[in-house]
């Protein structure tokens, strides 16, 4: 670690906690990351020579907010305070600033930082791009490659995607425990977007995107700390950990798909499966099920299977049922369908499939699932059919590519054993 | 005399580093661990897992379990066991059973591990 690699560490830990606080005592999202930046680069200058505050949070509060006022009045034209004189009083009134900030309204400040970048007329990118850049503090750079998009784009989606919550009315009092739920919850869809942004990303581009999984398993964890006692975080948390500990084993050196059965589970990260078991573990005990848990239940038999011969389909049939009842989707419906097609066989699978058809009529994974099972019942003509409307509809290249494997197969050897795609791979 | 070094720092800062800085202080740590080893002094060295695994069981005439990590300052750590358990209700109930033994103030944080090395000279 370079020497002053800690520092940018606890800038970067202190992010939220400050920002969210600034904001509370600014009013306005421009001026409390005005400050909070000009408080970093007094901390740069100021860490190294007397080592890090007790609180790095609350000594950037402290100094932002007066650097912010400082910027304030200048604008106004009034006085202005001498800032070194206010650097220089400061390690006296960080003890006791310390003290009289207290936890609850830091984890109501860090929710509203985190509740305003999902503000509902905002498309999904946004609010992950504007999470990205406001919470984890990103730079525009950073953000334009995970996207694989140019920075002067980037940077227009992120100054709209601020114009538009500048417009809304940012809930500043301290939200009644109803509301925060609320708000917990889009929170914590919010994360996942950031998360399956990441991990839905094909071959090629999967390092460029790896970051965002990571980065949304920060949040995660942060979230997690805040509301220490809410299933589904735990569950949330758990799913993205379960999810992302297979990535080193996803794709071949070409970018091309490993589907999950196929996986060199050696290659996966075991910490991330033990950490994201014992959250599932925790969250089982609350006996309240949700569908950030049950997700990762399945995750978790994935996990737990040491060879894929080994996978609990009877209990992941059962877990995709229970998050069918909780969260009806065709998408789960489908996810269903594959368990069901290991435990019942193919046609039952098939049955299943087909009745979803008018709603998924544009979904690549639809004529995926469908193709490996007509393969599977050796109805081959109609699996190439399936498969060809399956390529026109992939969004990434290693998806098509993916598919197009299936389609050689088939030419190679017209009664060849079918395979159904599993979705989690 | 055996040492136990306790090793604090902020979680979350130590969950900002880059996998390049993650894998220097590693290494760093590992050349002191070789030192001790060859000196023959060290014992078992472990990692926790975040303190979001963290379950703590506060002591009581009925032991409340909290999520999350022992976050009183009225009490001091003053020990603590590894022991293999099943599943963190296994875990739960062992820890009922030493709050049984040794009633009255305080609580037990229970943290999966994520890597353990027995270390050589102590075991």
């Amino acid at each position: 670690m370079s020497e002053l690699a800690w520092l940018d560490a606890a800038l970067i830990a202190a992010r939220p906690q400050a920002l969210g606080a600034l904001l509370r005592y600014f009013r306005d999202l421009d001026t409390a990351e005005e400050a909070f930046q000009n408080a970093c680069l007094r901390a740069l200058k100021h860490w190294p020579q007397n080592g890090p505050p007790r609180d790095p949070a609350a000594w950037l509060i402290l100094v932002a907010r007066n650097v912010g006022i400082d910027d304030v009045r200048r604008r106004s034209k009034q006085e202005k305070l001498p800032p070194e004189e206010l650097v220089s009083d400061l390690e006296d009134a960080e003890a006791a600033a310390a003290d009289r900030l207290d936890g609850a309204q830091y984890r109501d400040d860090i929710l509203r930082l985190l509740f305003i970048c999902c503000h509902a007329e905002l498309p999904a990118t946004q609010q992950i791009a504007l999470a990205l850049r406001i919470v984890s503090g990103l730079s525009v750079r950073q953000i334009a490659r995970a996207f694989l998009v140019g920075e002067s784009a980037m940077e227009q989606r992120i100054t709209r995607a601020k114009a538009r919550i500048a417009k809304a009315e940012i809930p500043f009092e301290a939200p009644g425990a109803g509301e925060r739920a609320e708000r917990l919850g889009s929170v914590a869809a919010m994360i996942y977007l950031v998360f399956n942004e990441g991990y839905s990303a094909g071959g090629g581009e999967a390092p460029a995107r790896a970051p965002l999984c990571d980065e949304a398993i920060r949040l995660g964890r942060l979230l997690l700390r805040l509301f220490a006692g809410e299933p589904e975080i735990m569950g949330l948390a758990a799913l993205m950990l379960l999810q992302h500990a297979r990535a080193p084993a996803r794709f071949d050196a070409a970018g091309a798909i490993i589907l999950l059965e196929d996986q060199d589970r050696g290659l996966w990260h075991r910490p991330m499966i033990d950490e994201g078991l014992a959250l599932l573990d925790k969250a089982m005990r609350h006996r309240r099920r949700g569908p950030y848990q049950v997700q990762a239940a399945i995750a978790a038999l994935h996990a737990r299977a040491a060879r894929a011969e080994d996978t609990d389909w009877t209990q992941i049939d059962l877990l995709y049922a229970a998050l069918e009842a909780l969260q009806p989707s065709p998408i789960v419906t489908l996810n269903r369908a594959v368990a069901v097609a290991k435990t019942r066989g193919p046609a039952a699978a098939l049955a299943m499939v087909d009745e979803l058809a008018p709603r998924l009529s544009g979904y690549f994974h639809f004529f995926g699932v469908r193709g490996g099972l007509l393969l599977q019942l050796g109805r081959s003509e109609e699996a190439r059919l399936a498969f060809g409307r399956a390529i026109a509809l992939a969004n990434t290249a290693a998806e098509a590519a993916h598919i197009r494997l299936h389609l050689d197969r088939l030419i190679k050897d017209s009664h060849a054993e079918g395979r159904v795609d599993p979705l989690v791979c | 005399m055996l040492y136990a070094i306790l090793c604090y720092n902020s979680e979350a800062s130590v969950e900002a580093w880059t996998k390049a800085e993650e894998d220097a202080v590693m290494a760093r740590l590992h050349l002191v661990q070789d030192k001790l080893t060859q000196q023959g002094r060290l014992g078992p060295t472990l990692r926790l897992m975040p303190t979001t695994t963290a379950t703590t069981l506060r002591k009581g005439e009925e032991p409340l379990i909290i999520d999350g990590p022992f976050a009183e300052t009225k009490e001091q750590l003053l020990g603590f066991y590894i022991v293999e358990c099943e599943s963190l209700d296994q875990a739960l109930e062992t820890a009922r059973d030493l709050a049984q033994a040794n009633p009255g103030a305080g609580g037990y944080e229970i943290r999966p591990i994520r890597a353990f090395q027995p270390g050589g000279a102590l075991r």
